[in-house]
């Protein structure tokens, strides 16, 4: 509802989780677009509509030849969404949990980011592929990586990581309408947490970051459930004195780079932190690419804050250890400030 | 394995014309391949097909223009039996901005939706999954297209073979899957790799039909090939179809076929079904000597003429990096 006043509109919001965001994007896709397909392992209402429930009630709305669940087989299940999606469908298939992707690489890799570079041209694979994951939930080392760099280091899929439910919503209204494969790594903590929402959430571009505190000191850039932590580390910054730029990426291939490195310009100072290993993670590229465009305007080395090389620990408390917290973020933000 | 289908469908005599003329357009343009790469003039990977001729031959003249194939490496056969136009394809394969993937593709991963040749995998079994997905979409469509899966004996031991069987009937999907087993998977014997006696036992645990086919009898794999694709069409599900046959030039252009004895690989040759078919045409009366030996000449003109205009096309620009990764160009 907007105001008249000379002041940004305001949205009207609700609060609203990532569940309830994801499936609202499904029902209005599918609704708008009869080529809309959703498939994957128990997403049918007869099967609970999904493990989560993204997908409950999207069935009895649209048929189960528009929802169909499928047997527990990653590769088959990416290869009917590859075939379905060349033969003029949007499919979107979710594999269930991001290390599940690990049994269908093939087929996502070798096939759906390929085959239009591949065939010249000829070949369109306009699929979004669902998955969630995150630490903190004691599932240890087979269900809770976050392996957004593997994706982003393949030409021809995109990569996207929402944090809020309205990004999550926005994000897949876009991403199923894109000509290209797009891979959305759901955070699981933003699944079950309801956040103000924007009422009629329309679609958010890829590749387009969201600065989402302004400040001046110094650009922390992350994305996903991580924003959380981040954003709790920002209270403390600013009660503290420090004023924070605090960037969410949302897409993280392509990735935004103007945004990120206009801030980190202005600041004159980057932190990049995600829960994803920090070898050869994300932060590496844009730490590299920073100091690439930015070297002699920064006031301090690039910070990069992931986590540690092991697998997603078991114990809550060696699994407090691995993810990122926000006194280590508070630190590390001092260091670069030299205060 | 089921029982062999009752009611044999038999080609005519025009049908039979046509399956002889596919198999001597793929195996002209095999050996003219081998040719040119004999002689320096293109540089590919190439796993040769001869010997294999009869198989996507007498499944193509069953098949639609838009009916789909999804095929692997060792697949140029299967194109040229669906009668994707030479022109496209030598400039592919001689990596050429005027081929059919504008040279960025090459051999192993020909494409032309036009002609119905959807995917060419390099990697083995990978053509099944994604057959599922044309399947279902002409579900959805409510058309009777099937797409023709075709993959080797080496991709029924491969996860993919077992998860795209399982769903395609499960679904009731219309997909003919065409093992053409000739007898080795890369270098490995069949009976060192494989822990069944016949693929097509296989479809059994997929509860779907599956029939060993004699792969170098034309007839013989027309007529299950002709159940298949009925019972694809009827809204039945999958066929899975085992053709027996035999690879003359081993795996790779240059393989010293050390992994096989030289009198089984004379023995197989020595069966050549080309000159038998050719035979069989000439003594049924279906064809004289004189018209099978035009339309080789006719075909063999197709091949020169295609590598002729691929050899004059001009190599692609540098700018094709950019291209095709998404729809959107890569910015410079």
């Amino acid at each position: 509802m907007s105001t008249e006043t000379l002041e940004a509109p305001v949205v009207e919001t609700v609060k609203m989780n990532g569940l309830q965001a994801i499936n609202a994007a499904l029902s209005e896709a599918m609704e708008a677009d009869p080529k809309v397909l959703v498939l994957g392992e128990d997403i049918a209402d007869n099967e609970g509509g999904g493990v989560c429930g993204v997908t409950r009630g999207l069935s009895t709305k649209f048929g189960t030849s528009r929802v169909r669940s499928t047997p527990i087989s990653e590769q088959a299940i990416m290869g009917a969404a590859i075939g379905v999606a060349m033969a003029g469908y949007k499919p979107v298939a979710e594999i269930m949990l991001m290390n599940f992707t690990t049994v269908a690489m093939d087929m996502i890799v070798n096939h759906a980011a390929k085959l239009r570079f591949m065939s010249g041209g000829q070949s369109q694979v306009p699929l979004v592929i669902r998955t969630m994951t995150g630490g903190g939930n004691q599932t240890a080392g087979q269900h809770a990586d976050f392996y957004e760099a593997w994706f982003a280091h393949t030409a021809g899929i995109k990569v996207v990581i929402p944090w809020t439910p309205g990004d999550m919503k926005g994000l897949y209204l876009s991403a199923i309408q894109d000509p290209d494969p797009v891979i959305i790594i759901e955070s699981v903590k933003t699944l079950f947490v309801p956040m103000d929402t924007p009422v009629n959430q329309g679609p958010i571009p890829l590749g387009k970051a969201n600065v989402v505190v302004p400040g001046s000191d110094l650009t922390i850039v992350s994305y996903g459930q991580m924003m959380f932590t981040v954003m709790q580390a920002v209270e403390e910054l600013t009660a503290a004195g420090v004023s924070v730029e605090v960037v969410d990426l949302r897409t993280i291939s392509p990735w935004d780079k103007e945004t990120v490195l206009a801030s980190a310009e202005k600041t004159g100072r980057l932190l990049v932190v995600h829960e994803a290993g920090r070898n050869f993670g994300p932060g590496a590229e844009i730490a590299a690419t920073a100091q690439e465009v930015l070297f002699g305007k920064l006031k301090a080395p690039v910070g990069r804050l992931g986590a540690p090389y092991c697998a997603v620990p078991f114990a809550k408390k060696l699994e407090d250890a691995y993810l990122v917290q926000p006194p280590e973020i508070v630190a590390e933000v001092k260091r670069l400030m030299a205060i | 394995m089921s029982e062999t289908p009752t009611n044999r469908a038999i080609p005519d005599a025009a049908t039979q014309v046509d399956i002889y003329r596919r198999m001597i357009r793929i195996e002209r343009n095999d050996d003219l391949t081998r040719q040119q790469i004999r002689r320096g003039r293109i540089t590919a990977p190439y796993y040769s097909a001869r010997g294999q001729e009869c198989i996507p031959s007498a499944i193509s003249v069953l098949l639609n223009n838009d009916d789909k194939i999804c095929t692997i490496y060792r697949g140029i056969h299967d194109m040229v039996a669906k009668d994707m136009p030479l022109r496209p394809l030598w400039a592919e394969i001689c990596g050429r901005v005027d081929g059919t993937c504008k040279g960025k593709g090459g051999p192993m991963h020909l494409t032309h939706p036009e002609t119905g040749v959807m995917v060419t995998t390099g990697i083995v079994g990978s053509s099944m999954p994604i057959a599922n997905g044309f399947g279902w979409a002409a579900l959805l469509d409510g058309t009777k297209q099937v797409t023709v899966a075709y993959f080797g004996d080496g991709a029924s031991n491969i996860g993919a073979f077992h998860e795209a069987l399982n769903l395609a009937s499960v679904w009731k999907l219309p997909v003919i899957f065409v093992c053409q087993n000739n007898g080795f998977a890369e270098h490995t014997r069949y009976e060192n790799g494989t822990s069944v006696d016949f693929i097509a036992k296989r479809a059994a645990g997929y509860g779907m039909p599956g029939y060993t086919v004699d792969g170098n009898d034309p007839l013989d794999v027309y007529a299950h090939a002709h159940a298949a694709i009925e019972r694809a069409r009827a809204g039945e599900g999958p066929t899975l179809l085992e053709c027996k046959t035999f690879r003359f030039m081993g795996h790779v252009f240059g393989d010293n076929d050390a992994y096989m004895t030289k009198e089984e690989k004379a023995a197989a040759i020595e069966a050549d079904p080309l000159p038998r078919f050719r035979q069989k045409l000439i003594d049924d009366g279906v064809a004289s000597a004189e018209e099978l030996d035009a339309l080789t000449a006719r075909i063999e003109a197709e091949v020169n003429d295609a590598i002729d205009y691929a050899m004059a096309c001009e190599f692609p620009s540098d700018d094709e990096l950019r291209r095709d990764v998404f729809a959107e160009e890569i910015p410079a």
